[in-house]
């Protein structure tokens, strides 16, 4: 019964994800006026910096997951769940990581005329957490399976988290400025038009990264259960 | 009272054990030197004193390293962590005791590093040599729990400088730039890092050597 629920739900924010990427394409190359400074190469803006906030909440996610695990010490069955939910986070949290590095180097190039800029705080700092986060796979996959693999894993996750501030506190302490700062304190600096179509492009991040969640998390269950199901018949 | 008590004990037989053997100091006072000899080769002549500061922070956090990673080694091989984790004492303590016996080890390193680099190098002043001191706390309070995570997995010492390079990386911000000159700031943030880290493996640190 939670199966069939479960695969309607990843069913439902699929299609939604479909459908918000779709219109996001539509309005970024479409809707959004064309920068008047940096030309048609503006608008992987609306690309790379939906995909970082994503990676950010995809962090954020696993390390919530992650206390989960710390505070479920008397219940086996909660601790698998919000382990693999944590990992599952984390495991994508890096792959949007990637694509921000990607697509942000892409944008530096254009842009900037450079293919990476140490001195913009925040591809330094998606640098870091990148390279944090891999060293969590190499973690998790040198140590046996079981409840302290668990914990370690959501240690390491918590310790991901407390990283992000203080790595950026530490980038902004060392730097020369060129990055486009765009949300200031003053609100976001842009068109309505353009907020617009990043917003419909940042929902359509996070639905996205909603989607591969539930079908990564799917599938690792289904894994699971087939392991069960053969020790059984062994 | 008695936590303290246990942290000195812990931490008291890690220096003996140091002590009796001989292993990690005298291999991180060799290695320190000769990383600082290997750089002198390294930078190019009329090199600045901003960039020979630079290498003397990375020639400091892989001596750390080096240490950090024989740190859980005794337990490991003798199975004594599974003997501590029983013991009737905070967790906690267990980390607490190493990390200051690991603190020791690099303080007694620096010592012969720090005066190594004036001569080899330029000379090193105060504000350098506060951040070194911070940074070492930081150092040794996150590397001992990343230490105790590796000893657990098969890959142990590959896997050590994995998980501590990211980590290190605002401390060698931090202490590079006090280092080079604008002081109080820098040496500010280190503070903060050492206090959101230590708290962080200080409470964290009982889950990860906690047993099926």
């Amino acid at each position: 019964m939670g199966l069939i629920r479960a695969q309607n739900r990843t069913t439902a924010v699929a299609t939604l994800a479909v459908l918000l990427l779709g219109s996001a394409l539509g309005l970024i190359f479409f809707y959004a006026p064309t920068d008047a400074d940096q030309g048609f190469s503006q608008r992987i803006f609306y690309f790379h910096v939906p995909i970082a906030l994503t990676s950010y909440v995809c962090f954020a996610w696993g390390a919530w997951k992650a206390l989960g695990v710390l505070r479920a010490t008397e219940d086996p069955e909660r601790v698998e769940r919000n382990d693999l939910e944590s990992y599952v986070a984390v495991h994508l949290g890096v792959v949007f990581g990637a694509l921000t590095l990607i697509t942000g180097s892409i944008w530096a190039r254009a842009s900037w005329g450079v293919w990476w800029s140490w001195g913009e705080d925040q591809l330094v700092l998606f640098l870091v957490l990148f390279l944090f986060y891999c060293a969590y796979f190499m973690l998790r996959f040198s140590v046996a399976p079981g409840r302290q693999r668990a914990n370690m894993s959501a240690v390491y996750a918590l310790f991901g988290v407390v990283l992000i501030p203080v790595s950026f506190l530490a980038i902004r302490l060392s730097k020369k400025f060129i990055h486009p700062v765009v949300f200031t304190s003053h609100g976001p600096q842009m068109a309505t038009s353009q907020l617009a179509t990043f917003c419909v492009a940042l929902a359509a991040m996070l639905l996205l990264f909603a989607t591969l969640y539930h079908v990564e998390l799917a599938g690792k269950r289904v894994d699971i259960r087939l392991r069960e199901l053969r020790e059984l018949l062994t | 009272m008695s936590y303290l008590a246990d942290v000195a004990a812990l931490a008291r037989k890690d220096l003996l054990l140091e002590l009796r053997a001989k292993e990690t100091l005298p291999s991180m006072l060799l290695f320190v030197v000769a990383a600082l000899a290997i750089f002198h080769f390294a930078l190019p002549a009329g090199t600045s004193h901003a960039a020979a500061l630079g290498l003397l922070w990375s020639a400091l956090v892989f001596t750390a390293l080096l240490g950090l990673t024989r740190a859980f080694v005794p337990e490991r091989e003798q199975g004594l962590l599974d003997a501590l984790v029983l013991a009737p004492c905070d967790r906690s303590a267990i980390w607490l005791g190493k990390a200051i016996a690991v603190f020791a080890f690099l303080a007694a390193a620096e010592v012969v590093a720090l005066p190594a680099f004036a001569a080899f190098f330029s000379s090193i002043d105060g504000s350098t040599v506060a951040a070194v001191a911070l940074a070492d706390v930081g150092i040794c309070t996150v590397g001992t729990l990343l230490g105790a995570m590796a000893v657990a997995g098969h890959a142990r010492e590959l896997l050590l400088p994995l998980l501590f390079l990211p980590l290190a990386i605002p401390i060698v911000v931090g202490g590079v730039g006090a280092s080079a000159g604008a002081g109080p700031r820098y040496l500010l943030f280190l503070v903060l890092y050492d206090a959101v880290f230590s708290l962080l493996a200080w409470g964290s640190f009982e889950y990860v050597v906690a047993e099926e």
